[in-house]
Protein backbone atom coordinates (compact mmCIF):
# COMPACT_ATOMS: atom_id res chain seq x y z
CA UNK A 1 0.00 0.00 0.00
CA UNK A 2 3.03 2.44 0.67
CA UNK A 3 4.95 2.97 -2.21
CA UNK A 4 8.09 4.99 -2.05
CA UNK A 5 8.98 5.05 -5.69
CA UNK A 6 7.41 8.27 -6.96
CA UNK A 7 4.46 7.34 -9.05
CA UNK A 8 2.94 8.92 -12.18
CA UNK A 9 -0.21 10.30 -11.14
CA UNK A 10 -3.35 11.36 -13.43
CA UNK A 11 -4.89 13.90 -12.16
CA UNK A 12 -7.36 13.90 -14.63
CA UNK A 13 -10.61 13.46 -12.80
CA UNK A 14 -12.12 11.65 -15.68
CA UNK A 15 -9.85 9.04 -15.87
CA UNK A 16 -10.45 6.85 -12.54
CA UNK A 17 -7.41 5.08 -11.10
CA UNK A 18 -7.05 2.16 -12.69
CA UNK A 19 -5.34 -0.32 -10.47
CA UNK A 20 -3.53 1.83 -7.05
CA UNK A 21 -5.42 5.01 -5.24
CA UNK A 22 -4.14 8.47 -6.15
CA UNK A 23 -1.59 9.75 -4.48
CA UNK A 24 -2.49 12.44 -1.91
CA UNK A 25 0.54 13.00 -0.27
CA UNK A 26 4.15 12.38 -0.88
CA UNK A 27 7.17 13.24 1.41
CA UNK A 28 10.93 12.09 0.67
CA UNK A 29 13.41 12.68 2.86
CA UNK A 30 12.51 15.04 4.88
CA UNK A 31 14.95 17.03 6.96
CA UNK A 32 14.20 19.63 9.83
CA UNK A 33 17.08 21.33 12.23
CA UNK A 34 16.24 23.88 14.79
CA UNK A 35 19.16 25.44 15.22
CA UNK A 36 21.56 22.42 15.54
CA UNK A 37 19.10 20.38 16.93
CA UNK A 38 18.01 17.81 13.94
CA UNK A 39 14.43 16.90 14.66
CA UNK A 40 14.26 15.11 11.64
CA UNK A 41 16.72 13.06 9.93
CA UNK A 42 15.27 12.33 6.56
CA UNK A 43 11.58 11.13 6.54
CA UNK A 44 9.41 9.80 4.08
CA UNK A 45 6.22 8.81 3.45
CA UNK A 46 3.43 8.40 0.38
CA UNK A 47 0.19 8.43 1.53
CA UNK A 48 -2.78 7.28 -1.14
CA UNK A 49 -6.44 8.43 -0.97
CA UNK A 50 -7.98 5.79 1.70
CA UNK A 51 -4.78 5.54 3.38
CA UNK A 52 -4.75 6.05 7.40
CA UNK A 53 -1.08 6.44 8.30
CA UNK A 54 -0.63 6.54 11.74
CA UNK A 55 2.46 8.26 13.41
CA UNK A 56 3.79 6.85 17.00
CA UNK A 57 6.95 7.54 18.48
CA UNK A 58 8.14 8.40 21.75
CA UNK A 59 7.80 12.29 23.07
CA UNK A 60 10.58 14.39 21.01
CA UNK A 61 10.34 11.71 18.52
CA UNK A 62 9.97 14.37 15.57
CA UNK A 63 6.61 12.81 14.79
CA UNK A 64 4.68 16.35 15.08
CA UNK A 65 6.99 18.55 13.31
CA UNK A 66 6.75 15.78 10.82
CA UNK A 67 2.76 16.31 10.24
CA UNK A 68 3.46 20.26 10.99
CA UNK A 69 5.99 20.49 7.74
CA UNK A 70 3.92 18.84 5.62
CA UNK A 71 1.29 22.10 5.59
CA UNK A 72 4.29 23.90 6.33
CA UNK A 73 3.59 25.42 9.65
CA UNK A 74 7.24 24.77 9.81
CA UNK A 75 9.27 24.63 7.05
CA UNK A 76 11.31 21.69 6.26
CA UNK A 77 15.51 22.17 6.26
CA UNK A 78 15.14 19.92 2.75
CA UNK A 79 13.14 17.25 1.25
CA UNK A 80 10.49 17.39 -1.46
CA UNK A 81 6.80 17.58 -0.40
CA UNK A 82 3.77 16.72 -3.11
CA UNK A 83 0.54 17.20 -2.31
CA UNK A 84 -2.17 16.29 -4.63
CA UNK A 85 0.39 15.75 -7.22
CA UNK A 86 1.66 19.11 -7.03
CA UNK A 87 5.48 19.71 -5.66
CA UNK A 88 5.94 22.82 -3.23
CA UNK A 89 8.50 25.27 -4.21
CA UNK A 90 10.77 26.24 -1.85
CA UNK A 91 13.56 28.95 -2.17
CA UNK A 92 16.88 28.63 -0.40
CA UNK A 93 17.24 30.81 2.25
CA UNK A 94 21.06 30.93 1.77
CA UNK A 95 21.34 29.87 5.82
CA UNK A 96 21.35 26.58 4.68
CA UNK A 97 17.18 26.30 5.44
CA UNK A 98 14.81 27.16 3.12
CA UNK A 99 11.19 28.58 2.67
CA UNK A 100 8.15 28.19 -0.10
CA UNK A 101 8.94 30.23 -2.96
CA UNK A 102 5.00 30.84 -3.65
CA UNK A 103 3.04 32.37 -0.46
CA UNK A 104 -0.24 31.29 -2.61
CA UNK A 105 0.77 28.03 -3.25
CA UNK A 106 1.36 27.70 0.29
CA UNK A 107 -2.13 29.00 1.05
CA UNK A 108 -3.77 26.67 -1.67
CA UNK A 109 -2.24 23.45 -0.36
CA UNK A 110 -3.24 24.51 3.22
CA UNK A 111 -6.94 24.99 2.46
CA UNK A 112 -7.07 21.46 1.30
CA UNK A 113 -5.74 19.89 4.31
CA UNK A 114 -8.00 19.82 7.35
CA UNK A 115 -5.82 19.93 10.55
CA UNK A 116 -6.78 19.32 14.06
CA UNK A 117 -4.74 20.26 17.08
CA UNK A 118 -3.78 18.71 19.82
CA UNK A 119 -5.60 21.92 21.58
CA UNK A 120 -8.16 22.31 19.26
CA UNK A 121 -7.36 25.86 18.66
CA UNK A 122 -10.93 26.85 17.60
CA UNK A 123 -11.36 30.57 17.11
CA UNK A 124 -12.75 31.81 21.00
CA UNK A 125 -14.50 35.03 19.16
CA UNK A 126 -16.93 32.71 17.27
CA UNK A 127 -19.26 30.72 17.80
CA UNK A 128 -18.99 26.87 16.53
CA UNK A 129 -21.09 27.15 13.48
CA UNK A 130 -19.05 30.03 12.79
CA UNK A 131 -16.13 28.35 13.41
CA UNK A 132 -17.36 26.10 10.90
CA UNK A 133 -18.11 27.83 8.24
CA UNK A 134 -15.86 30.22 8.50
CA UNK A 135 -13.06 28.83 6.24
CA UNK A 136 -15.01 27.69 4.00
CA UNK A 137 -17.15 31.24 3.38
CA UNK A 138 -14.01 33.55 3.67
CA UNK A 139 -11.08 31.38 2.05
CA UNK A 140 -13.10 29.18 -0.08
CA UNK A 141 -15.09 31.80 -1.64
CA UNK A 142 -18.04 29.26 -1.11
CA UNK A 143 -22.16 30.86 -0.30
CA UNK A 144 -23.00 31.45 2.95
CA UNK A 145 -26.17 30.02 2.82
CA UNK A 146 -24.50 26.92 1.57
CA UNK A 147 -21.73 26.61 4.08
CA UNK A 148 -24.62 27.18 6.76
CA UNK A 149 -26.16 23.89 5.39
CA UNK A 150 -22.75 21.79 5.16
CA UNK A 151 -21.73 23.13 8.59
CA UNK A 152 -25.39 21.85 9.95
CA UNK A 153 -24.77 18.43 8.70
CA UNK A 154 -21.41 18.38 10.25
CA UNK A 155 -22.43 18.82 13.22
CA UNK A 156 -24.83 16.54 13.65
CA UNK A 157 -22.98 14.25 12.26
CA UNK A 158 -19.91 15.27 15.41
CA UNK A 159 -23.20 14.81 17.43
CA UNK A 160 -22.60 18.84 18.36
CA UNK A 161 -26.21 20.22 16.84
CA UNK A 162 -27.32 21.36 19.74
CA UNK A 163 -24.29 23.50 21.09
CA UNK A 164 -24.45 25.05 17.40
CA UNK A 165 -24.65 28.42 18.92
CA UNK A 166 -21.81 28.29 21.48
CA UNK A 167 -19.17 29.80 22.42
CA UNK A 168 -15.86 27.29 22.28
CA UNK A 169 -14.93 28.46 25.58
CA UNK A 170 -18.48 26.99 27.27
CA UNK A 171 -17.81 23.69 25.87
CA UNK A 172 -15.95 20.65 26.91
CA UNK A 173 -12.76 20.06 25.77
CA UNK A 174 -14.22 16.84 23.87
CA UNK A 175 -16.86 18.86 22.39
CA UNK A 176 -14.53 21.39 21.38
CA UNK A 177 -12.46 18.66 19.53
CA UNK A 178 -15.16 17.57 17.75
CA UNK A 179 -15.75 20.76 16.81
CA UNK A 180 -12.48 21.12 15.58
CA UNK A 181 -12.99 17.73 13.27
CA UNK A 182 -16.08 19.35 11.98
CA UNK A 183 -14.09 22.55 11.13
CA UNK A 184 -11.65 20.33 9.42
CA UNK A 185 -14.03 18.21 7.61
CA UNK A 186 -15.99 21.50 6.15
CA UNK A 187 -13.14 22.58 4.04
CA UNK A 188 -13.39 19.08 2.00
CA UNK A 189 -9.97 17.88 2.93
CA UNK A 190 -8.22 16.14 0.57
CA UNK A 191 -5.79 14.68 3.40
CA UNK A 192 -7.29 15.10 7.22
CA UNK A 193 -3.80 15.82 9.97
CA UNK A 194 -4.31 14.99 13.17
CA UNK A 195 -1.64 15.85 15.12
CA UNK A 196 -2.19 13.93 18.82
CA UNK A 197 -6.14 14.77 18.80
CA UNK A 198 -6.57 13.39 22.28
CA UNK A 199 -3.56 13.92 24.20
CA UNK A 200 -5.85 17.69 25.78
CA UNK A 201 -7.81 15.40 26.57
CA UNK A 202 -9.53 14.47 30.07
CA UNK A 203 -9.39 10.73 30.06
CA UNK A 204 -12.97 10.25 29.97
CA UNK A 205 -13.78 12.44 27.01
CA UNK A 206 -11.19 10.61 24.76
CA UNK A 207 -13.58 8.21 23.32
CA UNK A 208 -15.94 10.53 21.98
CA UNK A 209 -13.43 11.83 19.84
CA UNK A 210 -11.69 8.36 18.87
CA UNK A 211 -15.31 7.77 17.63
CA UNK A 212 -15.28 10.43 15.19
CA UNK A 213 -12.22 9.95 13.95
CA UNK A 214 -13.02 6.06 13.62
CA UNK A 215 -15.55 6.35 11.65
CA UNK A 216 -13.83 8.90 9.46
CA UNK A 217 -11.34 6.00 9.25
CA UNK A 218 -13.92 3.64 7.90
CA UNK A 219 -15.98 6.25 5.41
CA UNK A 220 -12.66 5.53 3.35
CA UNK A 221 -10.98 9.57 4.50
CA UNK A 222 -7.63 9.80 3.70
CA UNK A 223 -5.12 10.87 7.37
CA UNK A 224 -2.48 10.94 8.67
CA UNK A 225 -2.74 10.69 12.53
CA UNK A 226 -0.04 11.41 14.90
CA UNK A 227 -0.85 9.46 18.46
CA UNK A 228 -0.13 8.17 21.49
CA UNK A 229 -3.28 5.60 21.63
CA UNK A 230 -1.90 2.71 20.32
CA UNK A 231 -4.70 0.46 20.45
CA UNK A 232 -6.68 3.03 18.36
CA UNK A 233 -3.89 3.01 15.92
CA UNK A 234 -3.71 -0.50 15.64
CA UNK A 235 -7.67 -0.58 15.11
CA UNK A 236 -7.85 2.44 13.07
CA UNK A 237 -4.48 2.05 10.26
CA UNK A 238 -3.36 0.92 7.29
CA UNK A 239 -0.03 2.27 8.47
CA UNK A 240 1.85 2.22 10.87
CA UNK A 241 5.36 4.30 10.93
CA UNK A 242 7.80 4.38 14.13
CA UNK A 243 9.71 7.52 14.61
CA UNK A 244 12.72 7.44 16.67
CA UNK A 245 15.04 10.52 16.90
CA UNK A 246 13.58 12.03 13.83
CA UNK A 247 14.29 8.46 11.30
CA UNK A 248 11.31 5.40 10.46
CA UNK A 249 12.68 3.32 13.14
CA UNK A 250 10.19 0.68 11.21
CA UNK A 251 7.25 0.90 9.00
CA UNK A 252 4.62 -1.59 7.90
CA UNK A 253 0.80 -2.96 8.71
CA UNK A 254 -0.07 -2.45 12.07
CA UNK A 255 -0.57 -6.25 12.80
CA UNK A 256 3.18 -6.19 11.76
CA UNK A 257 4.10 -3.46 13.91
CA UNK A 258 2.20 -4.13 16.58
CA UNK A 259 1.95 -8.17 16.42
CA UNK A 260 6.01 -8.72 15.48
CA UNK A 261 8.09 -5.87 15.83
CA UNK A 262 11.51 -6.36 14.75
CA UNK A 263 13.40 -3.41 16.32
CA UNK A 264 14.55 -3.92 20.03
CA UNK A 265 13.33 0.13 20.61
CA UNK A 266 9.73 -0.38 19.03
CA UNK A 267 9.58 -3.79 21.19
CA UNK A 268 10.32 -1.41 24.45
CA UNK A 269 8.45 1.44 23.24
CA UNK A 270 5.22 -1.13 23.06
CA UNK A 271 6.01 -2.21 26.29
CA UNK A 272 5.94 1.00 27.85
CA UNK A 273 3.36 2.49 26.35
CA UNK A 274 0.75 -0.20 26.39
CA UNK B 1 -36.32 87.87 53.49
CA UNK B 2 -33.12 89.35 52.29
CA UNK B 3 -31.40 86.67 52.85
CA UNK B 4 -33.36 84.06 50.62
CA UNK B 5 -33.49 86.60 47.66
CA UNK B 6 -29.82 86.81 46.96
CA UNK B 7 -29.38 83.01 46.20
CA UNK B 8 -32.26 82.99 43.55
CA UNK B 9 -30.15 86.21 42.00
CA UNK B 10 -27.50 84.57 42.04
CA UNK B 11 -28.87 81.32 40.47
CA UNK B 12 -30.80 83.17 37.96
CA UNK B 13 -27.61 84.92 36.94
CA UNK B 14 -25.69 81.97 36.55
CA UNK B 15 -28.48 80.47 34.35
CA UNK B 16 -28.35 83.49 32.21
CA UNK B 17 -24.72 83.71 32.27
CA UNK B 18 -24.67 79.60 30.62
CA UNK B 19 -27.92 80.46 28.44
CA UNK B 20 -27.51 79.60 24.84
CA UNK B 21 -29.22 82.48 23.73
CA UNK B 22 -28.90 86.52 23.49
CA UNK B 23 -26.03 87.51 25.79
CA UNK B 24 -25.58 84.33 27.37
CA UNK B 25 -22.19 82.24 26.62
CA UNK B 26 -23.71 78.98 26.04
CA UNK B 27 -23.29 79.00 22.95
CA UNK B 28 -19.81 79.73 22.91
CA UNK B 29 -19.39 76.56 25.27
CA UNK B 30 -21.25 73.96 23.20
CA UNK B 31 -19.57 75.04 20.18
CA UNK B 32 -16.07 74.61 21.78
CA UNK B 33 -17.58 71.16 23.19
CA UNK B 34 -18.34 70.07 19.38
CA UNK B 35 -14.67 71.16 18.11
CA UNK B 36 -13.20 69.66 21.40
CA UNK B 37 -15.54 66.17 20.07
CA UNK B 38 -13.94 66.55 16.85
CA UNK B 39 -10.35 66.69 17.70
CA UNK B 40 -11.31 63.64 20.05
CA UNK B 41 -12.90 61.56 17.95
CA UNK B 42 -10.10 62.21 14.91
CA UNK B 43 -7.10 62.03 16.81
CA UNK B 44 -8.61 58.98 18.48
CA UNK B 45 -8.94 57.28 15.11
CA UNK B 46 -6.22 58.41 13.70
CA UNK B 47 -4.07 57.09 16.57
CA UNK B 48 -5.37 53.70 16.30
CA UNK B 49 -4.69 53.26 12.06
CA UNK B 50 -1.29 54.49 13.19
CA UNK B 51 -1.19 51.97 16.21
CA UNK B 52 -2.08 48.83 14.07
CA UNK B 53 0.49 49.73 11.65
CA UNK B 54 3.15 50.50 14.59
CA UNK B 55 2.18 47.11 15.93
CA UNK B 56 2.13 44.99 13.18
CA UNK B 57 5.63 46.60 12.34
CA UNK B 58 7.00 46.22 16.13
CA UNK B 59 5.63 42.59 15.99
CA UNK B 60 5.91 41.37 12.35
CA UNK B 61 8.12 44.22 10.41
CA UNK B 62 11.52 43.99 9.17
CA UNK B 63 14.25 45.07 11.12
CA UNK B 64 13.55 48.25 9.63
CA UNK B 65 10.17 48.78 10.33
CA UNK B 66 10.70 47.43 13.90
CA UNK B 67 13.38 50.59 14.64
CA UNK B 68 11.31 52.54 12.91
CA UNK B 69 8.50 51.86 15.47
CA UNK B 70 10.88 51.98 17.99
CA UNK B 71 11.82 55.42 17.58
CA UNK B 72 8.42 56.80 17.06
CA UNK B 73 7.31 55.21 20.20
CA UNK B 74 9.95 56.17 22.31
CA UNK B 75 10.33 59.49 21.15
CA UNK B 76 6.61 60.40 21.47
CA UNK B 77 6.35 58.92 24.73
CA UNK B 78 9.34 60.64 26.34
CA UNK B 79 8.65 64.54 25.14
CA UNK B 80 5.93 66.29 26.89
CA UNK B 81 2.15 66.38 25.27
CA UNK B 82 2.34 70.06 25.30
CA UNK B 83 5.62 70.26 24.01
CA UNK B 84 5.24 67.98 21.26
CA UNK B 85 1.87 70.24 21.01
CA UNK B 86 3.59 73.31 20.23
CA UNK B 87 6.17 71.60 18.46
CA UNK B 88 4.37 70.46 15.55
CA UNK B 89 1.57 72.67 15.49
CA UNK B 90 3.89 75.45 14.79
CA UNK B 91 7.35 73.68 13.04
CA UNK B 92 5.09 71.33 11.32
CA UNK B 93 2.51 74.20 9.87
CA UNK B 94 5.68 76.16 9.14
CA UNK B 95 7.51 73.58 7.30
CA UNK B 96 4.27 72.94 5.33
CA UNK B 97 4.44 75.92 3.94
CA UNK B 98 8.62 75.98 3.21
CA UNK B 99 7.95 73.12 1.37
CA UNK B 100 4.71 74.26 -0.71
CA UNK B 101 6.75 77.62 -1.45
CA UNK B 102 10.03 75.37 -2.32
CA UNK B 103 7.50 73.78 -5.07
CA UNK B 104 6.41 77.16 -6.34
CA UNK B 105 2.74 76.98 -4.92
CA UNK B 106 1.00 79.07 -2.34
CA UNK B 107 1.60 79.17 1.31
CA UNK B 108 -1.89 77.71 2.50
CA UNK B 109 -3.94 78.46 5.85
CA UNK B 110 -4.25 75.10 7.88
CA UNK B 111 -7.31 75.09 9.51
CA UNK B 112 -6.98 74.34 13.35
CA UNK B 113 -8.98 71.37 13.54
CA UNK B 114 -7.04 69.22 10.87
CA UNK B 115 -3.95 70.36 12.68
CA UNK B 116 -4.59 69.50 16.15
CA UNK B 117 -6.31 66.47 14.45
CA UNK B 118 -3.13 65.26 13.48
CA UNK B 119 -0.70 66.44 16.17
CA UNK B 120 -3.09 64.73 18.98
CA UNK B 121 -3.20 62.00 16.78
CA UNK B 122 0.67 61.30 16.65
CA UNK B 123 0.65 61.51 20.08
CA UNK B 124 -2.14 59.17 20.68
CA UNK B 125 -0.69 56.68 17.87
CA UNK B 126 2.49 56.10 19.97
CA UNK B 127 0.20 55.15 23.01
CA UNK B 128 -1.88 52.80 20.68
CA UNK B 129 1.02 51.18 19.41
CA UNK B 130 2.07 49.41 22.53
CA UNK B 131 -1.40 48.96 23.66
CA UNK B 132 -2.54 46.84 20.83
CA UNK B 133 0.96 45.33 20.93
CA UNK B 134 0.91 43.59 24.00
CA UNK B 135 -3.03 42.96 22.98
CA UNK B 136 -2.11 41.05 19.94
CA UNK B 137 0.31 38.94 21.99
CA UNK B 138 -2.23 37.81 24.22
CA UNK B 139 -3.92 36.35 21.70
CA UNK B 140 -3.34 31.95 22.27
CA UNK B 141 -0.35 31.39 19.50
CA UNK B 142 -3.37 28.20 18.59
CA UNK B 143 -5.70 30.49 17.13
CA UNK B 144 -3.33 32.37 14.75
CA UNK B 145 -1.76 28.78 14.08
CA UNK B 146 -5.06 27.15 13.21
CA UNK B 147 -5.90 30.29 11.01
CA UNK B 148 -2.47 29.97 9.04
CA UNK B 149 -3.21 26.33 8.80
CA UNK B 150 -5.99 26.94 7.17
CA UNK B 151 -4.63 28.87 4.27
CA UNK B 152 -5.80 32.47 5.43
CA UNK B 153 -3.70 34.83 3.45
CA UNK B 154 -1.74 37.75 6.18
CA UNK B 155 -4.65 40.07 5.42
CA UNK B 156 -7.31 37.84 5.56
CA UNK B 157 -6.08 36.90 8.81
CA UNK B 158 -6.07 39.70 10.27
CA UNK B 159 -9.25 40.96 9.60
CA UNK B 160 -10.98 37.84 10.81
CA UNK B 161 -9.03 36.30 13.85
CA UNK B 162 -6.31 38.62 15.16
CA UNK B 163 -8.11 41.95 15.30
CA UNK B 164 -11.51 40.70 16.57
CA UNK B 165 -9.36 38.01 18.58
CA UNK B 166 -7.01 41.15 20.67
CA UNK B 167 -9.82 43.73 20.78
CA UNK B 168 -11.01 42.42 24.10
CA UNK B 169 -7.35 42.65 24.91
CA UNK B 170 -6.60 45.98 24.21
CA UNK B 171 -10.06 47.80 25.04
CA UNK B 172 -9.16 48.48 28.26
CA UNK B 173 -6.03 50.55 27.27
CA UNK B 174 -7.84 51.74 24.75
CA UNK B 175 -10.74 53.28 26.39
CA UNK B 176 -8.24 55.15 28.68
CA UNK B 177 -6.40 56.30 25.73
CA UNK B 178 -10.21 57.99 24.33
CA UNK B 179 -10.35 59.68 27.61
CA UNK B 180 -7.19 61.23 27.80
CA UNK B 181 -7.62 61.95 23.70
CA UNK B 182 -11.20 64.23 24.95
CA UNK B 183 -8.76 65.71 27.58
CA UNK B 184 -5.79 66.66 25.78
CA UNK B 185 -8.03 68.52 23.33
CA UNK B 186 -7.72 71.04 26.28
CA UNK B 187 -4.30 71.34 25.07
CA UNK B 188 -4.87 72.72 22.00
CA UNK B 189 -5.89 75.87 23.62
CA UNK B 190 -2.37 77.52 24.13
CA UNK B 191 -2.49 77.29 20.21
CA UNK B 192 -5.54 79.70 19.89
CA UNK B 193 -7.51 76.74 19.08
CA UNK B 194 -11.27 77.36 19.74
CA UNK B 195 -12.30 74.23 22.10
CA UNK B 196 -13.81 73.80 24.91
CA UNK B 197 -11.29 75.00 27.67
CA UNK B 198 -9.89 78.08 25.30
CA UNK B 199 -14.42 79.51 24.91
CA UNK B 200 -14.54 78.42 28.49
CA UNK B 201 -11.26 81.15 29.50
CA UNK B 202 -12.61 83.61 27.41
CA UNK B 203 -16.08 83.64 28.60
CA UNK B 204 -15.51 83.73 32.34
CA UNK B 205 -12.85 86.17 31.24
CA UNK B 206 -15.18 88.52 29.80
CA UNK B 207 -18.08 88.02 32.22
CA UNK B 208 -15.48 87.72 35.55
CA UNK B 209 -17.99 84.77 36.26
CA UNK B 210 -14.73 82.35 36.64
CA UNK B 211 -16.81 79.71 39.37
CA UNK B 212 -19.70 79.51 36.72
CA UNK B 213 -17.98 79.01 33.40
CA UNK B 214 -14.80 76.85 35.04
CA UNK B 215 -17.78 74.45 36.77
CA UNK B 216 -19.83 74.42 33.72
CA UNK B 217 -16.89 73.31 31.39
CA UNK B 218 -15.73 70.29 33.55
CA UNK B 219 -19.53 69.23 33.91
CA UNK B 220 -19.41 69.02 30.21
CA UNK B 221 -15.85 67.19 30.33
CA UNK B 222 -17.65 65.16 33.21
CA UNK B 223 -20.90 64.50 31.10
CA UNK B 224 -18.24 62.98 28.26
CA UNK B 225 -16.57 60.76 30.17
CA UNK B 226 -19.94 58.93 32.02
CA UNK B 227 -21.46 58.86 28.26
CA UNK B 228 -18.20 57.31 27.13
CA UNK B 229 -18.10 54.87 29.72
CA UNK B 230 -21.69 53.76 28.81
CA UNK B 231 -20.72 53.26 25.36
CA UNK B 232 -17.24 51.72 26.25
CA UNK B 233 -19.15 49.14 28.42
CA UNK B 234 -21.58 47.85 25.49
CA UNK B 235 -18.67 47.72 23.33
CA UNK B 236 -16.30 45.61 26.03
CA UNK B 237 -18.77 43.26 26.42
CA UNK B 238 -19.80 42.17 22.50
CA UNK B 239 -15.98 42.71 22.22
CA UNK B 240 -15.64 39.59 25.20
CA UNK B 241 -18.61 37.52 23.72
CA UNK B 242 -17.20 33.92 24.00
CA UNK B 243 -15.17 34.41 27.01
CA UNK B 244 -16.51 33.79 30.24
CA UNK B 245 -16.67 35.84 32.66
CA UNK B 246 -13.82 36.55 34.96
CA UNK B 247 -15.63 36.37 37.88
CA UNK B 248 -16.71 32.53 36.87
CA UNK B 249 -13.46 31.68 36.78
CA UNK B 250 -12.26 32.37 40.18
Amino acid sequence: MMATEAVAVSTDPLQPAVTEQAEAIHVSNLHKRFGALEVLKGVSLTARDGDVVALIGGSGSGKSTFLRCINFLENPTSGVIRINGEEIKMISDGHGGQYPANRRQIERIRSRLGMVFQNFNLWQHMTLIQNVIEVPVHVLGMRRDEAMAIGEQLLERVGLSAKRDVYPAYMSGGQQQRGAIARALAIQPRVMLFDEPTSALDPELVGEVLKVIGDLAKEGRTMLLVTHEMKFAREVASHVMYLHNGIVEEEGTPDELFGSPKSERLKQFIRTVS
Amino acid sequence: MADASIIPAAVTGMFDLLSPFGPGWGANLLRGLVRSLQIAFGAFGMGLIIGTFGAYAKLYGGPIARDLAAIYTTLVRAIPELVMIILLYYAGTDLINRVLEGMGYQRVDISGLAAGIVVLGFVQGAYATEVLRGAIKAIPQGEVEAARAYGMSPILMMRRITLPAMLPHALPGLANLWLISTKDTALLAVVGFSELTLETRQAAGTTKAYMTFYLAAGALYLFITLFSNVILEFVEKRARRGMPSVKEAR
